[in-house]
This record gives C-alpha cells, structure tokens and sequence, in this order.
C-alpha cells in the first residue's frame, strides 16, 4: 500500500520534472487562473471598501426640540444603539453644530452678519445616525417617528433624503450585483480554460496511458502519478502567483491608494494574506487534482 | 492454456443510406483453436487478416462479438474490469512499434512493469539489470527511447515483456520496423524466451522468419483460420 504510494508520488513527480512541454503549459495556465482568481478577491475587496464608503456618505439626522437638555439626547441615544438596524449614532451638540455652521460659512459675509444680529444660537442639538445597512433606513426612521419621543424630537430629516438613500441603495446593490456576476463568469472562464489546457496534456499522454494498461497497470496506478503532477503543478502555480501578487501589490499599493479612494491593496493583501494563501492554493490544487481525474478517465476504459 | 472457441469480432458502422461503405467490417469471423503451455505458435496473414484482432481479444483489448476465449481456466471477457490488469500481468506484450514510454530510460520502462506488480525495489534492481543482460542492453539502460535505434529499443520492448516471467508472450510484428540483422536477433531472442519454457505468439507476415522458425503455424486469411499446421511454412 504505501509501497504503491510512494511509487505514485515519485511517478508523479517524474512526470512533473521530465515532461517539461505539458508541465510548462500546464503550470502557466493554473498560474493565469490562479491570479484570476486572486484578482476577483481583489475587485471584492475594492468594491466593499468604496461602498462602504459611498453608504457611509448618507446617514439620517434626528433633531432635537431646543429646550431637550443634553441627558434626555443622551439617554435617547442609549435607547437608540441597540435597535438592531442602527450602525452608529455620532451626537452633534447644539455649540458643535454652530461652530461647525460658522467655520462652513467663514467665507459668507451675509450669514455672518444675520448670526450677530440673532445674537443666540439658532441651530438645533442632532443624533447623526448610520445604518447598517441603506435598506435599514426606513425602520430606524419609523422608530425615531415614534410618539413617544415627541417631546424632544423636534423632526427627522428622513424625507428629505429618502430620494437619495434610495437611489444609493439602489447603485449598491446594482454594483454588488455586477461584481457577482463578472466574479462568476470570469471563474468558469477561467476553469474552462485550464481544464481544457490540462485535458489536452493528458490527451497527449494517450499512448502511454495505453502502454501502462497493456503492461498490467491498474487504474488508480495509472491515474496516481497524473493526479500527483496536477498537485504539484497546482502548489507551484499557486506559489508563482503568490509571490507574484505580494511584489505586484506591495508595487502598486501605494501607487494606486488615491485613485482608489485611500484603499491600499498592499495592506489589503497582507491582511487577508491566509485568505489569499488558501485561494491560490486550493485553487491550483483542485484545478490539477479535478482536471486530471475527469480528463484520464477516457483513456483508462478498457 | 489459450483457447479461442468459435470467435468472431464485427465491427458495425453507422453509415448513411447513399454510403458506398458496407454496414459492417468482418475482422475475425469463428475462429477456433488451442495453444498448449510451452508451445511457440505464429499467427500469419496478409495485413487485414485478423492477427492483430485475435491478440487484441486474448489481451481482453476488445470484446468477441461471438464466442468465447479461455486463458487457463478464466473466461477472458467474463473477468471483471478491476482484475483485467492481473490477466495482463500473465502476459508479455512486444509490439511492432515498441510502444516504449518516451519519457522513461530503458531501465525504467523495464522496471515499470515489476513497481506496477509491487515488486520490491532490490528485486527490481537486480531482475532489471539481469534481463537488460538478456538482452543485451546492458549499458544501454540509462538511454532515453529516443537515442536507441530501432533494433535497441525493439530489444528494450522484449525485456519489458520478460522481466515479470510471463506465462505468456505475444509479439505482434515485432520484427515488422527492423533491418534483416535486427530481425535475425529479435527471432533468436524470442526462440531463447520460448527455450526457457514461455510460451511465445508471434504474429507476423515475414515468410522468412515462419519457414526459418519451422514451429507450428496458423494462418488466417479475411478473419477466418485457413490453415493450422504442426511445422508450417507461409503458404498464402
């Protein structure tokens, strides 16, 4: 049994080291497909970020009457954190507000001046509120509508942006969507493209393979050592294009953070860098063990 | 030992109504005869005759459309799938065109037969070397098929077909892409093996070699046997 084995892995690896046409041309395309793949993971990782950031832009702001004192805000927003829709909620008190109204309006004389003559602040405390997700918005809206809070509510800012929130959760989804679909398409292009590539390396070996099943060779002793050749192409390719995306993106990181709104594909890279491991890996190995097993079993019918 | 009873391989052919071609080929058509344990036999025929479709069929290669083969007492084409290999492994094949693994030496595509037999390595070493020997090859083994001439790796396709002490072996023209001196020694080599007490198949359609060789002789002719002598000639 491990006699066998042994003798499989040293075939498989005979076969890896001398038949260099099909193992070059098999090792390009699992490298090609490899960062295919990895690239995918890439793109995922891109768009989550800029939506992400694109959600973060719009958010829904409660007002406060001008006589609700800072605790009952508070102690509303202690209510408000653990509604399960809700991300966060930043509290604006009604001095952060101004000061952030005046340093806006440095520049416009006009509002300056009416500020001075109105002589106290205007403006109105808020609870800036994020949620989890753009669908979410509604709920939160309905619960900040509540009755029960009509004392310090002074109004809710909801309609005013729910054309707008709609339209981003609309982009969102449309954008995932897209992300999905050309993730999906390029994948099975992808696997096509190397199953084919290692069918006809295999399909190049047909007269071997029936000199093996003439001199007694049973199958799995036939298919072992094509089976390890997949393995060792899959580690290989998955190691190339490893190496490949760590100098790529350490590369291009920095490089391409403004262009991609401050997303650093060297920090994304060596963060997920298990992730990326796993993918290239498990991706080159199943591609050769998966490919070799379906492409030989034609040749091994007796 | 080998026992063809009423044996007969057509191959039928989807064709379409205007085709000149006919519905179905006749390769082998009930073809009966016995081959005792030791016995050195020549199969004989034009191309086409039906020789290489008889070794086919012993090697369970094709299935008999009528008619059964015996190998011992096994059924041939009653063995199940998984134990087709170790009928295989009872019979040495030499081919006319070696089918040697390219990318294998000579030692190695030796050795190939006795690591699929499971066959220790020391065995492996020392038979390899030994029937290398045999067949003269012994410096050769390194060699890829590709720097060996005909006759060499013809030699080489012989060893192959020997290491693992078949009961059997089947050589199907084996001298058909070789020179006259090469031919002489690849006779004399399967006249040595069948001296050891193999039992040896030669198909070929070399008049030379059959009247030379004076063993018994079948010769078919369109698929079927015509002829079945003790000490033949080629006669056709």
């Amino acid at each position: 049994m491990f006699l066998a084995l042994e003798r499989i892995i040293l075939l498989g690896w005979e076969k890896f080291s001398r038949d260099k046409s099909s193992t070059w041309a098999a090792l390009i395309v699992t490298a090609v497909v490899v960062f295919m793949f990895s690239s995918l993971l890439f793109l995922q990782g891109v768009s989550v970020f800029l939506l992400s950031r694109l959600e973060n832009s719009v958010d829904v702001s409660v007002y406060f009457a001008q006589d609700a004192s800072e605790e009952d805000i508070l102690a509303f927003k202690e209510r408000l954190l653990p509604v399960p829709e809700v991300k966060d909620a930043v509290y604006i008190s009604k001095d952060k507000a101004l000061e952030e109204f005046v340093a806006l309006h440095k520049n416009d004389q006009f509002i300056v001046d009416a500020l001075e003559t109105i002589g106290t602040n205007p403006l109105l405390a808020s609870l800036n509120i994020l949620a989890k997700d753009p669908g979410q918005y509604p709920k939160i809206a309905q619960f900040l509508e509540q009755e029960a809070f009509s004392g310090i509510v002074e109004r809710v800012d909801y309609k005013d942006r729910q054309n707008v929130i709609q339209r981003m959760e609309e982009l969102t989804k449309g954008i995932r969507l897209v992300v999905l679909i050309v993730s999906v398409g390029l994948a099975f292009i992808a696997v096509l493209v190397a199953f084919n590539t290692i069918r006809l390396t295999i399909y190049n070996s047909r007269d071997e393979i029936e000199v093996m099943r003439l001199v007694g060779a049973s199958n799995s002793f036939i298919q072992g050592p094509f089976v390890v050749q997949g393995i060792v192409v899959g580690v290989f390719g998955g190691l190339l294009t490893f190496l490949f995306l760590f100098f790529l993106s350490w590369f291009a990181g920095p490089r391409f953070e403004s262009f991609l709104s401050g997303f650093n594909l060297f920090e994304y890279f060596t963060s997920h860098v298990f992730l990326f491991l796993a993918l290239e890996f498990g991706v080159g190995i199943g591609l050769g063990v998966v490919s070799s097993v379906v492409a030989i079993q034609k040749y091994l019918r007796i | 030992m080998i026992k063809f009873e009423k044996v007969s391989k057509i191959y039928l052919f989807e064709t379409e109504p205007q085709s000149r071609r006919p519905p179905k080929s006749v390769a082998v058509e009930g073809v009966s005869f016995e081959i005792q344990t030791g016995e050195f036999v020549s199969l004989v025929g034009r191309s086409g005759a039906g020789k290489t479709t008889l070794l086919k069929l012993l090697l369970a290669e094709e299935k008999p459309t009528a008619g059964q083969i015996y190998f011992g007492k096994e059924n041939v084409h009653e063995i199940e799938r998984a134990k087709i290999p170790n009928l295989r492994r009872k019979i040495g094949v030499v081919f006319q065109d070696y089918k040697l693994l390219s990318a294998k030496t000579a030692y190695e595509n030796v050795a190939y037969v006795m690591a699929v037999m499971g066959a220790p390595n020391q065995v492996i070493e020392s038979d390899v070397h030994d029937v290398l020997e045999i067949v003269g090859l012994s410096e050769r083994g390194h060699h890829f098929p590709a720097q060996l001439s005909g006759g060499e790796k013809q030699r080489v396709a012989i060893a192959r077909a020997l290491i693992h002490r078949p009961e059997v072996i089947i050589a199907d023209e084996p001298t058909g892409n070789l020179d006259p001196y090469n031919t002489h020694d690849i006779i004399q080599l399967l006249i040595k093996i069948h001296d050891l007490g193999t039992t040896v198949i030669l198909a070929t359609h070399n008049k030379e070699v059959i009247n030379h060789l004076g063993k018994r002789v079948l010769t078919l002719e369109q698929g079927r046997l015509i002829r079945d002598e003790q000490r033949g000639k080629f006669i056709l």
